[in-house]
């Protein structure tokens, strides 16, 4: 008897230690990446690296501009491509597709869910970079190699497919069927009943659906890399070039460390992922909280 | 308001709309294996699985990719197994010592999420750089670590909502028994057994595919991994080196390689799949 329960107390002593270890984690990685960045933030100032678009390590220039811009273009440009057709499919699994449509199709996307990062690049070399040098470049009269944002843009759109579509099922699951009954009732076609009363209703799951996403392409390293052709410029139009803050980490940590402040720059760029994750991890938590309570 | 008939007409339009939409996703992934079997196929040979590169293998000549896919194995088996340890403790922790609506409980949620979603470019820095500091150099242990904590947050969601799914009878029934918590928890781990199976694999197949935590980590090796304090080479790394390549065979045999993690991780899902409808009949 009395074994039993000091072997409890045991237990419930290791799993709580381990279990505050691997939280506080999220603040060690925190600490680090702060103090490790911190030579480069004594020495100039945090508006001039963020806003700054020149970057030579040489000069001891670390303007982050393009590097942002890059990030922030191909993972807008993922977004526009993967939000509605996301929402129009997963709304069609949840209200048109059959019981055996859905058995089907689910699993699939659990399997694109489970394709590792780097055969998503390869996949872009061989097939997204050829077409868009090929085809959609010079049909829009621009000669470009294919190793653009917009590559990276699509490459990621479907690498952000099934969080999204998983999420926005999910959500569109909840729906009491009362109210579609009502509404159906009332005579509005099915989709008058989707536009005008399911889509209001999820509308907050939705975008907690889209900011999960887009903290999720924001990290997204290899796949990106491989295709986005990593040239240190403000990207001008949807051909260009781009280099996103995960690829300038992958590519340049662990070389050339001897230039002075180059790898406290490295990981403030690892830093500023890690704060942006954190930010749209809260968001979107913070709505689907909300939505679980009044479920 | 419009006529029934243009009423009908656009309910029209708008399922058409969203078929293609599924058919464009749903086509995506075909499209993705597709290319890859279609490009990989005529370079894939059983020297390729069988054998570690051997001289100018960089540049055409004989040899395989049997070092990256032992060394992502071990890379990966390691990983798996150490996030199980850590991980499993923490959900049941989570779902049997405390209360769901206790603000360590929420806290916990909220961080676990952040854990998941931080980038494995950061974790391979930091883990990078706490190496250069205590002086080891990039070695399967590196990997190990850096993949382990890369693992847990997928092994502790997963773990947590297959808890949240066993009937709060069950639990209330044992407690009132007068069961400890851990006597609890191991009737809630014969019930959830299959889907244990199910994390792991999840984790493993997360491990097994990733590139940017072991890029600065793991280093790359042409022997076979034997050593843990020695560089691996990894088969996701393996495809980005040769990819690089100007020379075509080598490009060719990227492919291939691209191929056998495609398979390998297509048999991941498959067990996956078959467990997790297991667990299904388990649950009775």
């Amino acid at each position: 008897m009395r074994l039993r329960i000091l072997k409890d107390r045991w237990i419930r002593i290791t799993f709580r230690t381990l279990l505050l270890l691997t939280l506080s984690l999220v603040v060690l990685i925190g600490i680090g990446l702060f103090i490790k960045s911190l030579p480069l933030l004594k020495d100039q100032n945090i508006f001039l690296i963020l806003t700054g678009s020149t970057w030579s390590p040489l000069k001891g220039q670390f303007g982050f501009l393009p590097f942002i811009t890059g990030t922030v273009s191909v993972t807008l440009i993922a977004l526009i491509i993967a939000a509605p057709l996301c929402i129009l499919s997963s709304i069609y699994l949840v209200e048109y597709a059959s019981d055996i449509l859905k058995k089907t199709v689910l699993p699939l996307i659990n399997v694109l869910a489970a394709i590792p990062p780097v055969l998503y690049g390869v996949w872009g070399i061989l097939f997204v970079v050829p077409l868009i040098s090929n085809y959609i470049g010079p049909a829009f009269g621009n000669n470009s190699s294919g190793y653009s944002i917009l590559s990276g843009g699509i490459v990621l759109a479907v690498m952000i497919f099934p969080i999204m579509i998983s999420i926005m099922v999910e959500v569109l699951q909840t729906i009491p069927p009362d109210l579609k009954a009502a509404s159906l009732s009332l005579g509005a076609t099915r989709w008058e009943t989707i536009q005008k009363v399911i889509l209001k209703k999820v509308r907050p799951g939705i975008i907690a659906a889209i900011v999960l996403a887009t903290s999720r392409a924001f990290g997204e390293t290899i796949a990106v890399l491989m295709v986005c052709g990593n040239i240190p410029q403000i990207p001008k139009s949807l051909f260009d070039a781009g280099y996103p803050i995960p690829a300038l980490i992958a590519n340049n940590f662990g070389e050339m460390m001897s230039i002075p402040h180059y790898d406290a720059a490295l990981m403030f760029a690892a830093l500023l992922l890690l704060a942006i994750i954190f930010l749209f991890n809260l968001i979107s938590r913070l709505i689907l909280n909300k939505l679980e309570e009044k479920a | 308001m419009s006529t029934i008939k243009s009423r009908l007409r656009r309910e029209k339009i708008a399922k058409i709309l969203m078929q293609l939409a599924g058919i464009g996703i749903t086509g995506s992934l075909f499209l993705i294996i597709g290319i890859i079997l279609f490009k990989g196929l005529p370079y894939l040979t059983w020297d390729m699985i069988s054998q570690t590169p051997q001289g100018g293998f960089y540049i055409g000549k004989e040899g395989g990719i049997l070092n990256a896919i032992l060394g992502s194995f071990y890379l990966a088996g390691l990983s798996t197994i150490l996030a199980c340890i850590i991980g499993l403790p923490i959900a049941i922790y989570l779902n049997v010592y405390i209360a769901q609506s206790s603000s360590l409980a929420r806290v916990s949620k909220l961080l676990f999420d952040i854990l998941f979603g931080i980038p494995s470019i950061v974790y391979g820095a930091i883990a990078f750089s706490i190496m250069i500091a205590l002086g080891i150099r990039a070695s399967l242990l590196g990997g190990v670590i850096t993949i382990t904590l890369l693992t847990i947050p997928i092994v502790v969601r997963t773990l947590d909502e297959l808890l949240k799914t066993i009937p709060l009878d069950l639990k209330n029934t044992t407690t009132s028994l007068g069961a400890t918590p851990w006597q609890t928890a191991q009737i809630l781990l014969k019930y959830i057994k299959p889907g244990i199976f199910t994390a792991l694999l999840l984790a493993f197949g997360r491990a097994i595919g990733d590139v940017a935590g072991v890029l600065l980590t793991t280093g790359f090796s042409d022997n076979l991994p034997l050593y843990l304090d020695e560089p691996a080479a990894t088969l996701p790394l393996a495809i980005f080196f040769q990819l690089s390549s100007p020379i075509p065979e080598v490009q060719g045999r990227a492919y291939a390689s691209a191929l056998i993690l495609t398979f390998i991780i297509l048999i991941i899902v498959i067990c996956t799949h078959i467990l997790a409808s297991r667990q299904k009949k388990h649950r009775l």
